[in-house]
């Protein structure tokens, strides 16, 4: 056993036995624990959960690599991902929460109608799970390179012990633990960034010190064919407008993901989920605002590993990455020329994005403990997020969907949590399958599924809130045609279910047409419900209701 | 979103008490959402994306500012919003009575 692989072991077999111990104490007995931690989970509390909750392998092993290489586009995330946290502020949350029930479909039932509730379980369901697979697949990948494991085997563990503690403990267990995950990822994550920075400029504070490098950068990135970090507008070929439409589609994604939004159930009062939304922003942001300085740090560090190197004399990390595949070298070259993320681009050395957070402790020459740390770290992110995710699958199909459509009525608080027990081991068996087998569509899981949360959820939730007469045509309409203009849009241009990919219409990349389908189906929801009656006056009274934090006449009383 | 002179008219028994007061705080808290989700607008789009390339002309701490925006400011612009949001609506709900400042939720 290497030492890192030691280190990796103590880390994962530490924070694992702090999940599960504190999943046992918070077990739960009730619906509405197993739903929403029964609305008592303290503002700072939820606020953390929110951010791991919100945090996934793609924002903890992915982001940074993607900025290192998009430079100034890579904001697209970075703004996209957080400032959809003031429209969930400012929009929904506190409206959703003084409505406060279970689920997202549950709100659209009420507020429309049954038939609005089971697409909104449907769509629901389908954005979790594309999201979950990529989770899972993620969780597969740390063990198989820290710990040797094969990836199916990575996927099995990372499955049984996110089943104990979200089976047992539901909303509230999820909830303990999230807090538990995000104080790992983020001193994972924390710091090696502040580490690389101290190294390189002599400021340990990477948010501030990454300018310094800024101009040394652009300099080696022309030196070896890449894209100068700080040019705008050089990282997607669709321009500005592609930049424009991408990063508004991931904030209303950001603000339509229902397990986002339902982690706002869980706080005691509305004042409560405007300061949860406060805390999980400004908890997101210690790690946004760190990644694009860990992408620049690590992309230099790496261009001055390689420059002036033969393929015998490279860093030792290449070639320990070398034996993933993620990492390739050209063995023909006399000295490394060029440096590129694209596996099809021919270049000398070829870094895959994903590595590069998972491997910053190697590359800035890190100790052991420390690139464990980053592997308990990674292992948070997935976990956390895919257990938040399996919870809206088994509250969506088990109370939105079992109860409403196959068993009506009847049903005793203890069937109602075994149905979500069993839907819950029934996703994750799914996942755990799904997970070894990736489907096609995994590596565009982030357009599809902030693509399809901002083209379905986002719109017809707001106009529900703001706008007494929407109805339930209006919201069906609305919420088909822009789950219908986004997913064709999407599989046009993607290579997923056996179709070609085809040229982008007006430089509209995948990731940005949600934008467009939000547009699409807000307009279609106002137009039918205009054309059609308007909702009953026990709607239009309970949209009144959502609007103020109590009703004063309940206090007096 | 323009239905707030539509309120008020709905069906409500004549034994509810006076719910005069709900209109005025849903248009304090429209005028509020309306301000921030400018700035949110103009900082992020307008900033970070719609001028970054002339912002980048100018550099400070090594940053181009249209650059600093997109990737640093925008976010401490969002957290602050959301924080002033939150304790301007606290003084909202002070002024109108429905304060929720302890735990149950119950007015203090």
């Amino acid at each position: 056993m290497t030492e890192t692989q030691f280190w990796t072991f103590f880390f994962i077999i530490l924070t694992f036995g702090i999940y599960i111990i504190i999943a046992w104490r918070s077990r739960v007995k009730e619906t509405k624990e197993f739903y929403v931690a029964s609305q008592g989970v303290p503002t700072l509390a939820n606020g953390a959960a929110i951010a791991a909750d919100w945090m996934s392998a793609a924002s903890f092993i992915g982001m940074a690599g993607l900025i290192a290489f998009l430079g100034s586009d890579g904001s697209v995330y970075l703004m996209g991902w957080t400032g959809g946290y003031v429209l969930l502020a400012l929009l929904l949350a506190p409206y959703l929460r003084k409505w406060g029930k279970f689920t997202v479909p549950e709100f659209v039932g009420d507020r429309y109608s049954e038939s609005v509730r089971l697409v909104a379980a449907i769509c629901a369901i389908v954005v979790s799970f594309t999201y979950v697979v990529g989770q899972m697949a993620g969780g597969g990948i740390v063990f198989s390179r820290f710990l040797g494991l094969s990836i199916e085997w990575g996927v099995v563990l990372v499955a049984v012990v996110i089943f104990f503690y979200a089976v047992l403990g539901g909303m509230k267990g999820i909830t303990y633990t999230q807090v538990a995950q995000y104080t790992v990822l983020i001193i994972a994550y924390l710091i090696p960034a502040f580490a690389v920075a101290y190294q390189t400029t002599g400021i340990p504070i990477p948010q501030i010190s990454y300018g310094q490098i800024l101009a040394e950068l652009d300099a080696l990135s022309a030196e070896f064919g890449l894209a100068a970090f700080t040019e705008a507008f050089a990282g997607r070929a669709g321009g500005q407008v592609d930049v424009f439409l991408v990063t508004l589609s991931l904030m209303l994604g950001t603000a339509g993901l229902p397990h986002v939004i339902i982690r706002f159930y869980t706080t005691k009062t509305v004042r409560g989920a405007r300061y949860s939304a406060f805390w999980a922003l400004f908890f997101i942001s210690l790690l946004y605002l760190t990644a694009p300085a860990v992408g620049a740090f690590t992309k230099l560090n790496l261009l001055q590993g390689v420059q002036g190197q033969s393929p015998d004399t490279l860093p030792d990390w290449i070639n320990t990455w070398g034996a993933t595949g993620l990492v390739t070298v050209n063995q023909d070259a006399e000295t490394i020329q060029s440096v590129s993320n694209i596996a099809t681009s021919g270049a000398d050395l070829i870094v895959n994005n994903d590595i590069l957070v998972l491997a910053s402790p190697e590359i800035g020459g890190l100790p052991a403990p420390i690139v464990g740390l980053m592997a308990a770290g990674g292992m948070a992110a997935a976990m956390s997020t895919a257990a938040g995710l399996l919870l809206v699958i088994s509250s969506a199909a088990s109370h939105d969907l079992y109860f409403r459509v196959i068993k009506k009525t009847g049903a005793s608080d203890k069937e109602q949590m075994l149905v979500g027990r069993i839907a819950m081991a029934v996703a994750i068996l799914v996942a755990i399958w799904a997970g070894i087998n990736p489907p096609a569509f995994v590596a565009q899981v982030v357009a599809f599924a902030f693509g399809l949360a901002a083209s379905t959820f986002f719109p017809i939730l707001i106009l529900g809130i703001f706008w007494k007469k929407a109805n339930g045509p209006g919201a069906t309409a609305g919420m088909l045609s822009g789950l219908v203009f986004t997913a064709t849009y999407m599989i046009y241009t993607l290579e997923v279910f056996g179709t070609g990919a085809n040229d982008h219409i007006l430089n509209v990349s995948p990731e940005g047409i949600g934008a467009v389908g939000a547009a699409v189906n807000f307009i279609v929801t106002v137009v039918v419900s205009k054309l059609t009656a308007p909702p009953s006056q026990v709607v239009q009274e309970m949209v009144e209701e959502i609007r103020y934090p109590q009703t004063r006449a309940a206090v007096r009383s | 979103m323009s239905d707030v002179a539509h309120e008020g008219n709905s069906g409500v028994p004549p034994e509810a008490e006076d719910i005069s007061w709900r209109q005025r705080y849903w248009k304090k808290n429209l005028r509020l959402m309306l301000v921030l989700l400018a700035v949110w607008f103009t900082v992020s789009f307008g900033f970070g994306i719609l001028l970054i390339e002339p912002l980048n002309n100018i550099v400070i701490l090594g940053f181009p500012l249209g650059l600093w925006f997109a990737q640093q400011g925008s976010v401490y612009t969002f957290l602050i919003l959301i924080l002033v949001y939150a304790l301007w609506m606290d003084k909202i709900d002070d002024e109108f009575g429905v304060a929720e400042r302890n735990d149950e939720g119950g007015y203090k």
